[in-house]
Order: C-alpha cells, then sequence, then structure tokens
C-alpha cells in the first residue's frame, strides 16, 4: 500500500526533524521545544478520543493530573525510583480511565461533557482537599537527584530534550499504526455514525470505552513524563485550563489527524509565547488567532493541508 | 435437519408510552425466501423488524433466531449473528468515501484480513454498479446512490438474514429494476425481509408477504393469498389491487 509506506515515511521524518532541531535551535527554544513535545503527547492522547472517537471530554486534565501525580507521589512519598514510577503513574490513569470511561459512557454528547467536567473539578478538589500530601496548588518539587532513567540524569538539557523526543516517537507512531488499525477505522466509523456503527454489528460501547482509556492513559503518560522532566507536579495542572489547552491543540493542528497535535501545540506555545513579547494583552492575541483559524481554516492546520494537498494524509 | 422457519416471534409487543405500536405479533419468517412485510404508514412495520434486529428493546415478547432466543442480546451480538439491517431513513457515513463505508461492514466479520476486505469491497461495489464512484465521498452522491450505499452495507457482510426497510424509496424506474434483481440473485442462500410500499416490487419479489395494520398482523401468505383476502383488500390493498 503506497498511502501507508508514505505515511510511515513522512511520521520518521517528522521525528528526524525534531531531532535536527536539537542542533539547529538554539537553548531557549530547544528547552521549549522539550516542554512541546511532552504536551503534544497529551495532545494526541485527546485527539484519540476527541478527533477520532468524536467524544469531547472537558476533564482531560484528569488523567494529565493523575498520571502526574501517580508519579510525583510515588517518588515524594514512597521514595519509589523514576523509572517504576512513571509505570505507577501510568497505570494509576489507566485505572481512572477505565472508572470515569464506564460512568461517564452512559451519557453522550453535552452531557459527557459536562460529566468528565465535573470529574475532573471533583479530582481538582481532591488534590486540595489532601493538601497535606499533594501539597495542593502550591505544589511540590521533584528532586533533582532522583529524576534519572536508566542511570542518565535527565535534568541536563540534552537527556530532556531526548527523553522528550522519545516519549513523543512511541506514541506519535503507536497512534499512526492505531488509527491504520481496524481499532481505528471503528472508533472513526463511530465518530460519523454511531447508530449505524452499532447496526453493523460493532459493539459500540466497548469501543469507546476502549478509547477513552487509551485516550486517558496517554494523557497520564503526559502527566507523568511532564513532572519527571521538569521536575514539578501541582494543583493548577488538574485545572479546567489544562483540559482546555488539548482541546485547542488539537482544534488548531487538526481534530483526527496523526500531525495535528503537534503543530497545534507548537503553533499556540508559540502564539503566546510572542504575542506575550509584543504585549500584556496577549491571550487577546492567541484568542483572535483563535477565532480567526478557525473561521478559515476549521480543520485545523493539518486537516487543511490534507484537505488541499495531501489527501492520504492520516 | 435444518428448521423451515429462519426467524420466529412469540408476543412480540412495543408501546412508546401511551401508543401500540406493536402487539402481540407472532410471526415465522421461512429461510431462503423474500417475505414482503407491508401496511399503511404507521402501521408499526419499522418498529417489528427494529425489534427483530435489536435496535429497539421490545416491551415484552421473544424472537428466536435459528431456534435460538435472541430476545435478550444487544443489537451488535444479533448483527453479529447474521442479521442485516438497512434503515428506512438512509443512515451511511456521509463523509467517507463509499469504498470505506462498505469496508466498514466488511471488516466486522473480516477484521484485519485486508486482502480479503478489499476483495468484499470490490464484489460488492461492483454487485451493485458502484465500482466507478468507490472514491467518491458517501454525502456527494445522489440520493438514489445513497439508498444503494446502505444495500451494499448490507450485502458485505455475507449476511444470513438481509432486513431492508423501504429500500426502494426514492430510487429511479430503472434503479428499482437493478434492486427487483439483485434480491432474485440473492433469494435462496439469503433469507430476505424487506418492507415495501411499491406493490409492484412486492409482486415481482415476494414469496411470503405479511400485512400489518395498527401494530397487529392481519394476514400471512403467499402473494395469490394475500391478494384474495378480503380483509386485506378491505383494509390497504383496494385500491392497488384494481390498478
Ligand atoms: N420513537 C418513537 N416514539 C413514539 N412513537 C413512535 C416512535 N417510533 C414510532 N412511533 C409510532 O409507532 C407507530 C408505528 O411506527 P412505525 O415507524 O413502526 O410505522 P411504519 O409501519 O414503519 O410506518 P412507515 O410506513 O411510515 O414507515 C406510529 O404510530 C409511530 O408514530
Ligand atoms: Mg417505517
Amino acid at each position: 500500500m503506497v498511502n501507508a509506506h508514505r505515511s510511515y515515511i513522512l511520521h520518521i521524518s517528522i521525528i528526524g526533524m525534531l531531532a535536527a532541531m536539537f542542533f539547529i535551535l538554539p537553548a531557549y527554544h530547544v528547552g521549549n521545544l522539550s516542554r512541546i513535545m511532552v504536551l503534544a503527547v497529551y495532545a494526541m492522547g485527546f485527539n484519540v478520543l476527541f478527533g477520532y472517537t468524536g467524544l469531547l471530554s472537558l476533564g482531560h486534565a484528569l488523567f494529565f493530573a493523575t498520571g502526574m501525580y501517580g508519579l510525583g507521589m510515588a517518588m515524594n512519598t514512597f521514595n519509589i525510583a523514576a523509572e517504576p514510577a512513571m509505570l505507577i503513574g501510568g497505570i494509576c490513569a489507566f485505572l481512572v480511565s477505565a472508572v470515569i470511561g464506564f460512568l461517564a459512557l452512559r451519557t453522550s454528547g453535552v452531557a459527557f461533557m459536562i460529566v468528565t467536567l465535573m470529574f475532573a473539578q471533583a479530582g481538582y478538589l481532591t488534590i486540595l482537599y489532601f493538601g497535606a500530601y499533594t501539597r495542593g496548588d502550591e505544589g511540590f518539587v521533584i528532586p533533582q537527584a532522583d529524576r534519572m532513567i536508566a542511570g542518565i540524569d535527565i535534568t541536563g538539557e540534552t537527556a530532556r530534550y531526548f527523553s522528550a523526543l522519545f516519549l513523543f516517537s512511541v506514541v506519535f507512531l503507536l497512534i499512526m499504526y492505531l488509527v491504520r488499525s481496524p481499532f481505528g477505522h471503528t472508533i472513526v466509523a463511530i465518530r460519523e455514525n454511531e447508530e449505524r456503527t452499532r447496526m453493523l454489528g460493532y459493539d459500540t460501547v466497548r469501543h469507546k470505552l476502549a478509547a477513552v482509556i487509551i485516550s486517558g492513559t496517554i494523557s497520564g503518560i503526559a502527566g507523568a513524563a511532564y513532572a519527571l522532566l521538569f521536575g514539578y507536579a501541582g494543583a493548577t495542572f488538574a485545572t479546567v485550563q489544562y483540559s482546555i489547552f488539548p482541546l485547542l491543540w488539537v482544534l488548531l493542528g487538526g481534530a483526527g489527524t496523526t500531525l495535528g497535535p503537534i503543530i497545534g501545540t507548537i503553533f499556540m506555545f508559540y502564539l503566546i509565547d510572542l504575542s506575550s513579547t509584543v504585549t500584556q494583552a496577549y491571550m487577546l492575541i492567541a484568542g483572535v488567532v483563535l477565532v480567526l483559524l478557525t473561521l478559515f481554516a476549521p480543520q485545523g492546520l493539518a486537516g487543511e493541508l490534507r484537505r488541499r494537498v495531501f489527501k492520504w494524509l492520516p | 435437519m435444518v428448521a423451515v422457519n429462519i426467524l420466529t416471534t412469540k408476543g412480540l409487543t412495543k408501546n412508546y408510552g401511551g401508543i401500540k405500536a406493536n402487539t402481540d405479533i407472532d410471526f415465522e419468517l421461512q429461510r431462503g425466501k423474500v417475505t414482503a412485510l407491508i401496511g399503511p404508514n404507521g402501521a408499526g412495520k419499522s418498529t417489528f423488524v427494529g425489534m427483530l434486529c435489536g435496535r429497539f428493546p421490545a416491551t415484552r415478547g421473544e424472537v428466536f433466531f435459528e431456534g435460538q432466543n435472541i430476545s435478550s442480546l444487544p443489537a451488535h451480538k444479533r448483527i453479529q449473528l447474521g442479521i442485516a439491517y438497512t434503515f428506512q431513513i438512509t443512515s451511511v457515513y456521509s463523509g467517507l468515501t463509499l469504498l470505506e463505508n462498505v469496508a466498514i461492514a466488511a471488516r466486522r466479520r473480516l477484521g484485519k484480513d485486508f486482502a480479503s476486505v478489499t476483495e468484499k469491497v470490490d464484489s460488492v461495489l461492483a454487485q451493485v454498479g458502484l465500482s466507478d464512484r468507490a472514491y467518491q465521498i458517501a454525502g456527494d452522491l445522489s440520493y438514489g446512490h445513497q439508498r444503494v450505499l446502505e444495500i451494499a452495507m448490507g450485502l458485505a457482510q455475507d449476511p444470513r438474514l438481509f432486513i431492508l426497510d423501504e429500500p426502494t424509496q426514492g430510487l429511479a424506474e430503472t434503479e428499482i429494476d437493478d434492486f427487483v434483481k439483485l434480491i432474485k440473485s440473492l433469494a435462496g442462500e439469503t433469507t430476505i425481509l424487506l418492507i415495501e410500499h411499491n406493490m409492484d416490487v412486492v409482486m415481482r419479489t415476494a414469496d411470503q408477504i405479511t400485512v400489518l395494520e395498527f401494530g397487529k398482523t392481519l394476514a400471512s401468505g403467499t402473494p395469490d393469498e394475500i391478494h384474495r383476502n378480503e380483509a386485506v383488500q378491505a383494509a390497504y390493498l383496494g385500491t392497488a389491487a384494481d390498478a
């Protein structure tokens, strides 16, 4: 299949480009890009549910924060090493998304949005309530000395960049594979017409649950990696704002495209970064650009690319 | 020995609040035959077949498919047993290509086997005459072609029982002829339950006819028997029979 080859080459080239950026870009941007890649993993997780399955969750910060606190508390409270702590973060997000998915999928549409929002809010309040352990709003720092993976200190710029790139690449390729698989086709079918899909003999409830779990677990892993690489966990990451971010990234980049999340995350990061150097009202500029984009490129940047140039983009 | 009936119902009933859409329907569907389900608008035909394939839960009563009581099975499990269903109101994936529409239908059974999915899709599109439109977006098709696509999606599942809810509604005369040919070519291997308002199509395809009225079976039999049935003539065929 020609399209499969093209898509494979494209994805590998993007990973190659990101690796090259490390050597090309000045240190400031390298630092930004490390952060962006981890956040893009979060966006990719969100995209599985929103872009491919057509379910809009307004509570993904809960999964991100679950991974973050799973790792953070494992390391700080229980003195567990980074690698198993990472695993714990992932497992926590897996469990939480399974439970939330099971409950929230009894609803659909707007009700689903509200239920996920409420669960995330409950999660946020829980973090504040147990402030004695979670340090609440203030958060806690993960000591530099503990932040080692396989004996490598990942607090250095180089190690951090390539750890972020490694995680990004794994998830990026995983999702490329996922959306081409029968499962990927089925969740798209559910997004396009759920009743038709059910009446073609697919267990739509089970597929949607699987999508929530995959999406939530990837988001949680992103949260855990964020805490590990940048050394901080805090309740801000569980706020509504962090549920809205991945939605914006994915919308800007192109929902239901494999490239959308990374494009959208880079774009929005620099949009805020650049406009804040120009004016205090940087959110205003960001807002205007967002509105313009939704007006003129409603399918996001990658979506427009797919529509106009590369019809085969996955 | 293979039972004569592929599907039977006992006391199948559906109430929508106060509306009695179906009341105590006992029904037998003969294997390998084309059975037409007819009746005036609002008689409860769509409701009835919806309860057979699990789209709507029954208020009470039972459905047996191949001797198995499937009353408590969810829709997807019933479909997996070999029942395909097409909607009265066209329901395709209007944002996807024809190819992908049919592939989704075929993939449920053939799964990861890409080669046989492709083969199935090609053969079904050829069978219904949509091959040259394979890469068009379903939503861009004419209404008639969307109806045909919906039928193709049923065929792609290789069903044992194929339920079609008013498939010829809105089709042009030539498309109806093609449809009649298609149904005749399927008969024998596939059991067909056809809801149909077009009496010409019914008379050309049906081996058996069941008439529904006010949510109850008014009569069942061969086209000849139904044609002669006075109750049916009075209630429904009246003018159609003279035409
Ligand atoms: N979801 C629903 N809620 C309430 N009443 C319904 C619902 N669906 C159908 N009905 C009612 O049930 C009765 C039977 O409807 P049904 O659609 O089964 O008829 P039909 O024989 O298929 O008619 P048509 O030939 O118009 O398709 C009608 O009176 C209809 O108004
Ligand atoms: Mg009907």
